[in-house]
């Protein structure tokens, strides 16, 4: 017994020491800026460091990370990114028509003005660029929304990001304006000889009556010759924070596409706040990590908002997919309609926890939230949680999960119809995507995704 | 040459150990139209989806000769594409799949396997339309997601229209008679009176002589316990109907005494 105390002690400290480095790597990263912004950068910085040393790094013992073992994202010994140089016709498979003129690119977390372009957005519309590009007063009205407590309230690693904050994307639309092109939100990881870590962080801010359709989308560009690893892939890992304001009676149309390498770890919070009759879509679309977490908090601060959350993930070789979803309803009239597929093939596992927060001040709340999955794979893994937390009594909510496999019938009749057995299975798994991908407003992007999904699987 | 299409010979199977067939022999020859009846159980479904390859069913013994091929030795989609097609009892949903890319992918793999050009979605459009006509179905159809809350007609008419497409060499039609009213029926018969060729044949199982008064079969064949007890032309199918199957179980007795 003695040993085992030891022992899990030792781990303890070890853990300790282990974020004691990332910390110190993110506090180490230099201030940019000058004045107002300097002052905001440090004390946001000063803020997360210090949430995150109230903080210990999880473990599967943690209820929030019981199916999720970060083990792995903990051996390796990663090195903060730097800012690299990229061509921009190494951009050309990322690029989404018809927002060649609407897209902000940013590389390993850094903002990258030489590859963004939005000149089909003009400044009386919306601001679209990075920290450094905000007036002074804008800067003081960004105060009160950057690194907002509750989007990293327990969450270490949106603590994180925040402790190691250099610059951040900022998507600022004015009020009652309707941005008329999507916005492409374009992150890439280019690797390195080493492992990398880096924090991209985003914020969004859409003021009273206005629309706009966000793209953000994670992908990465392999550099040849990891000689780290024996598969020449290199390792990253991604720790990506997004904060979105809807105000007054706002709309978002936002599309999360995760594209990492199969041997990357992507963990992000993405935190919604939508304010009264605002009306908030999200379609997740998650392939790519050897693991990914999405921590996805969703919070109702008016009266009569609406969110939309449609998410599908495939998983496949020995991939974890982790989607925790939280959406906390406060005023009466609240609308939540969750679906959340996830196709899991191999040896892979899925993990969805959904929670569903309606406190008595909810009164009137519509919420339904399903969770549905097609297991490919005999070794195929979910764990699924669906949760309704419920205080309010005049409600409607509804929640539940699926787990099916592709129907033997189902295959036969379409094998009946010449279709080889493979093209029958495509035909069923595109089939069950497609519920979710044609959900997504962007042509190309659909498309785009519509072949990932039949040749992946 | 001869003009036989399909050739069954003693032709046992069995699903999950239990033998369903037992000795089935079967000749049909291009331009004729079989029917099988028989009460449930007996064994004509079952049949269907062997000659189809349905992985469930294995069988034990003897064989399937289709166009002079062994038909045994072929995947379910090689029987297809060979000119087999089989208009399901209960057509599956397919929800996210529209009927219209189902059908243009099904026609278009076969057109592939034959050698010829595949369609192009406009042509193919105009050539679904044309063949639309001869189930009487509206082109909202094309839009919906395979039978996905089609009603059981609808469901039946539409896979008349898929072997419509495809022109199968050998259609078996499961109980196509099965929950339809009068009009339906009579749609969905003269849609399969249109496709008749010389070349072409059909297998009906069905438990009612009504379908045989709108699709007059050439042969009528009496399914009892997994094989074949007795044949005739149409007017076997009109006895039945008068006298029931009864006198199939006082056969049985009879042998078996």
């Amino acid at each position: 017994m003695i040993i085992l105390d030891r022992e899990n002690r030792d781990a303890i400290t070890d853990r300790e020491t282990y974020i004691g480095g990332l910390l110190q790597q993110a506090e180490n990263q230099p201030l940019w800026w000058q004045g107002n912004l300097r002052q905001l950068v440090a004390e946001t910085r000063r803020r997360g460091g210090k949430r995150v040393a109230a903080l210990h790094l999880p473990t599967k013992k943690d209820e929030e990370w019981r199916f999720t073992d970060l083990t792995e994202l903990y051996q390796n010994n990663w090195h903060y990114a730097t800012p690299s140089q990229l061509n921009p016709e190494a951009l050309a498979e990322f690029i989404l028509p018809p927002t060649n003129h609407s897209r902000l690119v940013l590389v390993n977390g850094y903002y990258q003005p030489q590859l963004s372009d939005v000149s089909a957005v003009t400044t009386d519309v919306a601001y679209l660029g990075n920290l450094g590009g905000l007036g002074e007063e804008e800067i003081n009205k960004i105060a009160s929304y950057l690194a907002k407590e509750e989007s990293e309230d327990g969450d270490i690693f949106a603590a994180l990001n925040s402790a190691g904050l250099v610059d951040a994307l900022v998507v600022w639309v004015k009020a009652n304006h309707t941005v008329s092109l999507p916005l492409h939100l374009l992150h890439i990881t280019v690797t390195d000889t080493s492992p990398r870590w880096s924090q991209p962080r985003i914020l969004v801010v859409v003021e009273e009556n206005s629309v706009c359709e966000l793209i953000e989308y994670y992908g990465v560009i392999n550099s040849p010759g990891c000689s780290y690893i024996p598969t020449g892939k290199c390792y990253y890992f991604n720790n990506a924070v997004t904060e979105v304001y809807l105000k007054d009676n706002a709309r978002i149309n936002h599309s999360r596409i995760q594209m990492e390498s199969g041997d990357s770890f992507h963990i992000a919070k993405t935190a919604i706040y939508q304010f009264s009759h605002s009306h908030y879509t999200l379609n997740e679309i998650s392939l790519g990590g050897k693991l990914y977490r999405h921590n996805l908090k969703v919070y109702q601060k008016g009266e009569q908002t609406e969110t939309f959350l449609y998410g599908l993930t495939l998983l496949q070789g020995k991939q974890l997919g982790d989607t925790h979803s939280e959406v906390n309803l406060n005023h009466p009239h609240g609308l939540v309609n969750q679906l959340h597929k996830y196709i899991i093939d191999d040896a892979a596992t899925g993990v969805f926890n959904g929670k569903i927060r309606v406190p008595k001040t909810a009164q009137l709340t519509n919420a339904s939230q399903l969770n549905r999955n097609l297991l490919l794979s005999p070794r195929g893994k979910i764990n699924t949680k669906p949760e309704l937390q419920i205080t309010a009594d005049n409600v409607k909510c509804t929640h539940g999960a699926t787990v099916s496999q592709l129907e033997a019938e189902e295959v036969f009749y379409l094998r009946s119809r010449g279709l080889s057995e493979e093209m029958s299975r495509h035909l069923l798994i595109d089939a069950f995507a497609a519920e979710v991908l044609d959900k997504i407003p962007l042509d190309s992007l659909r498309q785009r995704l519509r072949q990932c999904f039949t040749c992946r699987t | 040459m001869s003009n036989t299409i399909l050739e069954i010979k003693n032709l046992k199977a069995a699903v999950e150990g239990v033998e369903i067939l037992r000795g089935v022999n079967l000749e049909i020859k291009a331009g004729e139209v079989h029917a099988i009846m028989g009460r449930n159980g007996s064994g004509k479904s079952t049949l269907s989806k062997v000659i189809t390859g349905h992985p469930d069913y294995e069988v034990t013994e003897g064989e399937i000769i289709y166009l002079g091929e062994n038909l045994l030795e072929k995947a379910p989609e090689e029987r297809a594409l060979a000119g087999i097609f089989l208009a399901f009892q209960y057509p599956i949903e397919i929800p996210g799949v529209s009927n219209l890319d189902f059908l243009r992918v099904a026609y278009n793999n076969r057109r592939k396997h034959l050698g010829l050009e595949e369609l192009d979605a406009f042509d193919f459009e105009d050539l679904v339309m044309e063949k639309l006509q001869l189930v009487k179905m509206d082109a909202s159809f094309l839009e919906r997601s395979v039978n996905e809350g089609f009603s059981g007609g609808e469901k039946k008419r539409n896979e008349i229209l898929q072997m419509a497409l495809l022109e199968p060499t050998l259609a078996i039609l499961d109980e196509i008679d099965s929950g339809l009213d009068i009009d339906a029926l009579k749609i969905v018969a003269e849609g399969v009176n249109q496709l008749r060729k010389p070349d072409n044949a059909f297998l009906l199982i069905t438990h009612y002589q009504r379908l045989l008064n709108y699709i007059v079969p050439d042969v009528v064949h009496v399914m009892s316990r997994g094989r074949i007890v007795m044949s005739g032309d149409k007017n076997l199918a009109l006895e039945l109907e008068a006298k029931g199957y009864d006198f199939l179980d006082e056969e049985e007795k009879l042998t078996v005494v």
